[in-house]
C-alpha cells in the first residue's frame, strides 16, 4: 500500500485548491481582449476629458485654444490621443456586437436577429459620425 | 494494429501528495472512441485507481465535464481522433477544488443554485381541479434555450470571474433562473432579482463571453446574463421615477 500521507484522514480529505496565476488573461486570446476591452475604459475616460479640455479652450477664446493645440503637440499627448483613438473604437465595437445578447427584440411572432441589432447600431454610429464630421469640417 | 493515443491525465491523491502530477497512458484511438471512452479503456484495462465521474455517455448527464488540453469539455461529446497524433491532456474542471484525481467538488453550485429559486414560483397555485397551465409554442421558445442546461460546470470552469471571486452566482445559475423568469407559468422574478442583483449576481459578471463558447447545449448565459442587467436597470429606473409601482 502506497505511504499514508501524514494528518490524512478518510473524513477529512485535504482538497486541491489550484491557485489561479497572476497571468490568467495571457492563457487565452479571448481572456486578452477582455482585459484589453477593460483597460481601454481609462482610455475613453480619458477622451471624454480630452473633449472637455477643447470645449473649455473654445469657450475661453482664440488664445487659449491655440495653447492647446501647442500642448497637445507633444510627442508624449499625440501617443496617448492615437492609443486612445484605436481603443476607444476597439470598445465601441465590443459594446456593438454585445448589444444583440443584451437586447431581445419582438417582431410579430419571431425575434429579430442579432446581426439586425448590431448593425443598427454600427449604422448609427457611422451616421453620427457623418454629422459631426459635417459639423466640424464643412460647417 | 489500432492507432493509438498517449492520454496524460492528472492525478491527484491526496493521501499520497499534495501537488497534482500526470500520469501517461496509452489507449487506442478508434475513430468513434471519445474522450471518456479513452477514460473507461484505462480505468477497465490499465489503471483501476483513476477516479473520475460519469454517467449517461450521450451529453445529458452533465457529468463528465473536464479540462481537455486546457479546455473545459464534455468527454463522451470529444473525440479522441481530433486531438491526434497527442498526447491529449485531461485534468479536472478548472475554478473547483479537486477531491481526487478528475473529480471535482460542486457543492458551491449546489448552494447557489438553490438560491436563485430554479422552480416555477406562484403566489397563489391553482387548484388541481382547474386543470393545468397551458402556454403556447411562443411562450415556450420564450424560455426554452435556458432550459437545456444540463449543469455540467463547463462554463464555471472557463469564466474567470467566477475562478478569481467564487462568490460570484456564476453562469449557469444565472441563466437557469432567466429560464423560470421567462416563463410564463411563473411569478417569482421579483423574488429572484432580489437575489441577483446583488454584487455577486449579475453584476459580477463583466461578460468575457467564454460560458456561452463552451456550453454543449448553447445555453447562452451570457446572453442571459445581459438581459437580466437590462431587467434590472429598468426596474431600477422604474422603481426610482414610480416609487410605488405603476
Amino acid at each position: 500500500m502506497a505511504h499514508i500521507a501524514e494528518h490524512y484522514t478518510a473524513y477529512h480529505p485535504r482538497w486541491l485548491r489550484p491557485h489561479i496565476s497572476t497571468y490568467w488573461w495571457l492563457r487565452k486570446r479571448s481572456y486578452f481582449a477582455f482585459i484589453l476591452r477593460e483597460v481601454s475604459s481609462v482610455f475613453v475616460a480619458w477622451s471624454v476629458v480630452y473633449l472637455l479640455l477643447i470645449v473649455y479652450a473654445v469657450g475661453q477664446g482664440a488664445v487659449q485654444y491655440q495653447e492647446l493645440l501647442e500642448w497637445s503637440r507633444q510627442p508624449w499627448v499625440v501617443i496617448v490621443n492615437v492609443s486612445s483613438l484605436l481603443l476607444v473604437g476597439f470598445h465601441a465595437v465590443t459594446w456593438f456586437n454585445l448589444a444583440p445578447q443584451a437586447l431581445v427584440v419582438r417582431f410579430g411572432h419571431t425575434h429579430l436577429p442579432g446581426s439586425f441589432i448590431s448593425l443598427s447600431n454600427y449604422a448609427a454610429w457611422v451616421a453620427v459620425s457623418a454629422i459631426v464630421a459635417w459639423i466640424v469640417i464643412g460647417g | 494494429m489500432t492507432k493509438q493515443i498517449k492520454l496524460q491525465v492528472a492525478r491527484y491523491r491526496p493521501e499520497q501528495e499534495s501537488e497534482p502530477a500526470f500520469d501517461e497512458y496509452e489507449v487506442p484511438c478508434h475513430s468513434d472512441w471519445v474522450v471518456l471512452d479513452g477514460l473507461n479503456h484505462v480505468k477497465d484495462q490499465i489503471d483501476g485507481t483513476l477516479s473520475y465521474r460519469w454517467s449517461c455517455r450521450m451529453g445529458i448527464c452533465g457529468s463528465c465535464g473536464m479540462t481537455v488540453n486546457g479546455e473545459p469539455k464534455l468527454t463522451c461529446a470529444t473525440f479522441l481522433d481530433d486531438y491526434a497524433p497527442g498526447p491529449v491532456r485531461v485534468e479536472p474542471l478548472r475554478n473547483f477544488p479537486v477531491i481526487r484525481d478528475l473529480v471535482v467538488d460542486l457543492g458551491d453550485f449546489m448552494q447557489k443554485l438553490v438560491r436563485v429559486k430554479p422552480w416555477i414560483v406562484r403566489s397563489v397555485e391553482k387548484p388541481l381541479a382547474a386543470g393545468e397551465y397551458l402556454q403556447s409554442p411562443e411562450e415556450m421558445d420564450e424560455y426554452k434555450q435556458f432550459s437545456m442546461c444540463i449543469n455540467c460546470m463547463l462554463c464555471y470552469s472557463a469564466c474567470p470571474i467566477y475562478g478569481l471571486d467564487p462568490k460570484f452566482i456564476g453562469p449557469a445559475a444565472i441563466a437557469l433562473a432567466q429560464r423560470y423568469n421567462l416563463d410564463s407559468r411563473d411569478e417569482g422574478a421579483a423574488e429572484r432579482l432580489e437575489i441577483l442583483s446583488e454584487h455577486e449576481g449579475i453584476w459580477g459578471c463583466t461578460f468575457v463571453g467564454e460560458c456561452t463558447k463552451v456550453c454543449p447545449k448553447n445555453v447562452n448565459p451570457a446572453g442571459a446574463i445581459q438581459r437580466y442587467k437590462l431587467n434590472a436597470a429598468l426596474e431600477s429606473v422604474k422603481s426610482f421615477f414610480l416609487p410605488r409601482g405603476a
